[in-house]
């Protein structure tokens, strides 16, 4: 690891003067910094501690009704806070299929959010071609993003809210990361500088809450990255769907939200036929990267699952082996 | 520059000198104050052996500075057993053959207690399969997986037993 300096400041105002040094990068719960300075890939000159600033480790109602969680609030506070497993229970189990317990405690929702891709820990940005995309992948880059909260986020149209000298600015969670030509990873649409001080939920989202699943397939049960995973989150109206959601983790360099599959599941009535349409729409475009193909119908049966699992019902509580779609026991739901 | 990182160590405050802020809290315990029975496994956050308890919290120790721990409360390994008695946790892993090789053991007793003590217990009940999925973070190479959720059931019970007892 090279050597840096430390600071931690006291105010939202020294850390933002402070994140604008160069060389300066924000610690938060250090869990992905760390892993990424310790084989050399980050190598900051200055570490800016931000987890004793004020304000931002509270999850509170905003003036609008909308839910605001704030960056430092840490990933396992959040899966058990009673306003999330109430409103927006997807991201309980999304926040609980990832990581450990050990590193959800230490994990914030900020630092979650703008972890790196895993590739970067690997070789170059490429990683094993079992991880890599299968959408929305160039040629410099086709490293998917890692993180299992900022899919259920992005399903529910979470916006981020962002410090920087010019004040503060939303911006939705879906459009935050872009690939750029010729980059070699995703790039956060963060200035230099910028702190992220809030995820936020719009009260609009809370309409799922009866019918929202996060759904993970990995290599081993429990504390590893998804293979594969879906977000899906159906608004029921009268035994219809009135409105869908569905966003896709390990396929791509961002949560993939999928406009064509919500809209044909707009108006129908659940059942196998309309979900599989559902499901063929959302992996239209898809290509494998390198030794990958599998993980197109692997993410197509996937949504599927996802989408009859969201139309069960969501269960009264997080399953035994959160987001697995090989838990046998999803348990009564919790609305019906 | 020198950062002085103040922390109540296994119960005793002290105040610690750090000439280096790449310091993990792992090599803190292990390297500068003597305290071995935390492990490193991995040094990444992939194996829970490093597992130790920070203001009631189970964390990795390797992925945390120790200059950023200043005012915190640390618990090791070393600091469980009271008296010259084990801590119900240990003893349990002992009568359960929770172990084998015993490298992964500090880190999984941590874990368990740590899991015991704090919220998570209440939403993991009796249920082994809950058990097993909220110690996935604590990896044993032995494979002595089964006697380790045996172990913490157990443990659990009996000290929910001591509690009422003590109620009573
Ligand atoms: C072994 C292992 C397994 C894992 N498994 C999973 C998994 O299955 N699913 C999953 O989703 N994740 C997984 N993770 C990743 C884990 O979720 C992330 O490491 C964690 O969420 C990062 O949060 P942090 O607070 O520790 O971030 P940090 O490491 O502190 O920060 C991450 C990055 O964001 C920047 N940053 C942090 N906060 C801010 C802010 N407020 N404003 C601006 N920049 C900021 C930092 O500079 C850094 O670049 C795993 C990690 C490990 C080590
Ligand atoms: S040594 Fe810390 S998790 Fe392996
Ligand atoms: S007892 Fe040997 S690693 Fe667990």
């Amino acid at each position: 690891m090279n050597r840096f300096d430390y600071i931690r400041p006291a105010s939202l105002e020294e850390a933002l003067a402070a994140g604008a040094r160069p060389g300066a990068a924000y610690l938060a719960g250090g869990t992905n910094l760390l892993d990424l300075m310790k084989v050399g890939v980050a190598a900051p000159a200055l570490l800016v501690d931000v987890t004793r600033l004020p304000g931002l480790d509270a999850i509170e109602e905003t003036a609008e009704g909308d839910l605001r969680i704030g960056a430092m609030v840490r990933n396992s506070d959040i899966a058990r806070a009673p306003e999330i497993k109430a409103l927006f229970p997807m991201l309980a189990e999304a926040l609980l299929s990832g990581a450990s317990a050990q590193l959800r405690n230490a994990a914030t929702a900020g630092g979650n959010v703008l972890q790196r891709p895993r590739a970067a820990l690997l070789d170059g940005m490429r990683g094993d071609d079992r991880d890599l995309a299968v959408l929305g992948w160039t040629d410099a880059c086709a490293c998917v993003h890692p993180s299992d909260f900022a899919v259920a986020l992005a399903a529910l149209d979470a916006r981020l809210e962002i410090a920087g000298a010019a004040g503060l600015r939303a911006v939705p969670l879906a459009d935050f990361l872009s690939l750029p030509e010729g980059a070699a990873e995703a790039v956060p649409a963060l200035a230099a500088g910028e702190l992220l001080t809030a995820v936020v939920l719009p009260a609009a989202a809370a309409r799922v809450a009866g019918h929202a699943r996060y759904v993970k397939l990995r290599e081993r049960t429990s504390f590893a990255f998804a293979l594969v995973s879906v977000a899906a989150a159906l608004e029921m109206e009268g035994g219809r769907i009135r409105s869908a959601r569905l966003a896709l983790g390990g396929v791509a360099h961002k949560p993939w939200r999928t406009p064509a599959a919500e809209a044909a599941l707009a108006g129908a009535a659940p059942g196998p036929e309309v979900f599989a349409r559902a499901a063929a729409l959302a992996l239209e475009g898809a290509a494998p990267s390198g030794d990958n193909a599998f993980k197109i119908e692997l993410a197509r049966r996937l949504v599927a699952r996802a989408l009859a699992l969201a139309a069960a019902g969501t269960p009264a509580r997080v399953p035994a082996l959160p987001a697995s779609p090989l838990d046998a026991d999803h348990g009564a739901p919790a609305y019906v | 520059m020198t950062h002085t990182v103040n922390l109540v160590l296994n119960g005793e405050r002290r105040a610690i000198a750090l000439d280096d802020p790449r310091v993990t809290l792992l090599d803190l315990l292990r390297e500068r104050l003597d305290l071995t029975g935390t492990k490193k496994g991995c040094d990444r956050g992939q194996c829970g052996a490093c597992t130790v308890i920070v203001d009631g919290r189970r964390v990795n120790a390797c992925m945390s500075l120790a200059v950023t721990l200043d005012g915190a409360e640390v618990t090791t390994i070393e600091g469980l057993a009271q008296n010259g008695e084990l801590h119900p946790v240990q003893a349990a892993f002992i009568e359960h053959d929770g172990l084998q090789c015993g490298y992964c053991t500090p880190g999984q007793i941590m874990s368990a207690v740590a899991l015991i003590a704090g919220g998570e217990a209440a939403d993991i009940g009796d249920d082994p399969e809950r058990l097993r999925e909220a110690m996935s973070g604590n990896i044993c190479r032995c494979g002595a997986h089964r006697g380790i959720i045996e172990a913490v059931l157990d443990a659990r019970t009996r000290m929910a037993d001591a509690k009422k007892e003590q109620a009573a």
